[in-house]
């Protein structure tokens, strides 16, 4: 695929190397350092980093400051960007913005529901869905318009991502929804985290007979898990997660000291069994609160040294 | 129709508790299909507040009335001559009955009886669910029939979103997937090749965002 921005996101994928990316999320607070502190632990180790944007709808610092944080610093961001809580007015605004320090990464998504946060009694906008945001960057970019027609000076220059989550239901549609974002003009996809090998493993390949791998980047989200507790949790709480009982049995039934360990090893096993799926581009490494451990999850994957471009 | 649930009757209590006189105004259309405002409703609102008043030592002259609708100037003129016999009004319509009664009758306090919820249906006794928000701009014929704005909770055009579990909405296992069930109806049709294609930005300026609204039909007019 021909490289069309200044992404070093989308230079890495295009050469063909396996990209990793993973996140940070914001402070809930006005802290400056939390996010640096955070990416100065994994820089060396991942290709960009997304900052989540009120992740479970809880109230946060933002993820365009953070991004700009991060971008200050020389560090490659993501900027997640939901739907949930801007217009059309506001979300061109601060795509404008991001675009202004040149952060040349985004990724589309609706959002958690309001109702999982501290403001559940809040209102929610969805003036746009995550299939039209992604229309809406690559209008702005490809076109140079805003969305009402009026030309853009010096319009945004990014590498335009959505989510996808193979275990939300229907199965049936999950294939022909990446056909969609794709149609809308996505270029590459961080998955959700994925325990279910054998059902991503599924989707890859009705995505590859849909030859959908040939025209869009697929990162597949892992992440460690910390405990057998974290396993029950994700498996039983978090909307759309497929925690198969097979990881919490072999979590739970390793003493509680090195369960954290175990959680490691079976992230990195999962790399290693997801590298040799065909049509996969890289990773993307979401350590909850946990982001000391990407290196040592990089690096024991055989992800390491990253590759650079200029 | 438009659905509606009773008040809580501290909450009528509050607003008429220093009134001597107060008319109850049901209404024969939705809220008595609801059964929260129709003439069964009127009256056992109007004796739980006589029982309030008789508690607290108090004679307060509680009347009863229902008309065939709020929302229509010819059926809100019948209570004219009656109304100054009152102090305040409860009115157990939706909200648009509420308002059109205060809008006439300009001096007299008017209070809500019900809370106005939605546009819905009557799926089995004693339960009623929403259908249609009012977008002004109908999507059904694109969608299987089934509405994305008023049965997605987020209102996603190009859906489900990730959060769709076993058919369940992601906010509750009580609330159906929206985009469930138009997949269903596309399946059920034969139509799933129209699941592929993507719903444009929707204009917006039809709904509530566009300021109040008002249909002029100049056929109709007199």
């Amino acid at each position: 695929m021909k490289v069309k921005t200044p992404s070093k996101l989308e230079k890495i994928l295009a050469s063909g190397k396996m990209a990793v990316t993973s996140e940070c999320g914001p402070p809930r607070g006005s802290d400056p350092d939390v996010i640096p502190h955070k990416a100065e632990k994994i820089r060396k180790h991942v290709d960009a980093i997304n900052v989540t944007d009120n992740q479970t709808s809880m109230t946060r610092l933002c993820s365009l400051a953070a991004c700009i944080r991060l971008k200050l610093m020389g560090v490659e961001p993501v900027l997640q960007m939901v739907t949930r809580d801007r217009n059309r007015i506001a979300i061109q605004s601060d795509i404008l913005g991001a675009a202004s320090f040149d952060i040349n990464n985004i990724l589309c998504l609706s959002g958690d529901h309001q109702s999982f946060g501290d403001c559940a009694q809040g209102q929610n906008v969805y003036d746009l869905d995550s299939m039209q945001l992604i229309q809406t960057v690559r209008h702005m970019r490809d076109e140079g318009k805003f969305l009402g027609g009026d030309p853009i000076s010096r319009p945004p220059q990014m590498f335009v991502g959505a989510a996808e989550n193979p275990f939300a239901d229907p199965y049936e549609i999950r294939v022909p929804r990446l056909a969609k974002k794709i149609a809308a003009g996505v270029e590459f996809i961080q998955t959700q985290c994925i325990y279910n090998l054998d059902k991503f493993e599924d989707w890859m390949s009705k995505a590859r007979d849909r030859g959908l791998t040939e025209q869009v980047y697929i990162l597949a989200g892992v992440t460690p898990m910390k405990s057998a507790a974290m396993a029950r949790y994700m498996k039983n709480k978090v909307p759309g997660m497929d925690v198969p009982e097979e990881v919490v049995k072999r979590l739970a039934g390793t003493p509680k000291e090195k369960q954290a360990e175990e959680g490691i090893k079976m992230c990195i096993e999962s790399i290693q069994r997801l590298k040799e799926v065909k049509g996969l581009s890289g990773f993307h490494v979401m350590a909850i609160e946990w982001e000391e451990m990407v290196p040592e999850i990089v690096e024991r994957a055989g992800l390491y040294p990253r590759p650079v471009v200029d | 129709m438009i659905v509606a649930d009773k008040k809580p009757i501290e909450e009528i209590i509050d607003y008429v508790k220093d009134h001597q006189s107060i008319l109850v105004l049901g209404c024969n259309e939705c809220v008595t299909v609801c059964e929260a405002g129709g003439k069964k409703e009127v009256g056992l609102l109007a004796s739980a507040l006589r029982m309030h008043f008789l508690q607290q030592g108090r004679e307060v002259n509680i009347g009863e009335r229902t008309l065939e609708r709020q929302c229509d100037h010819e059926y809100l003129e019948e209570i004219r001559t009656s109304v100054d016999n009152y102090e305040a009004l409860v009115s157990l319509a939706c909200g648009v009955g509420v308002q059109f009664t205060a809008e006439k009758y300009m001096n007299l306090p008017v209070y809500p009886g019900v809370n106005t919820l939605f546009m819905g249906a009557n799926e089995m006794r004693g339960v009623w669910s929403e259908r249609c928000q009012g977008c002004g701009q109908c999507l059904l014929g694109h969608s299987g029939g089934i509405c994305p704005v008023s049965r997605c909770a987020k209102r996603i055009l190009n859906g489900p979103c990730g959060g769709s579990t076993a058919g369940k909405c992601e906010i509750s296992k009580e609330i159906p997937c929206g985009w469930q069930l138009i997949i269903d109806r596309l399946k059920a049709l034969g139509r799933m090749d129209d699941y592929e294609k993507i719903s444009p930005i929707k204009n917006w300026s039809t709904e509530r965002s566009g300021g109040p609204r008002k249909v002029v039909r100049e056929d109709l007019k007199l």
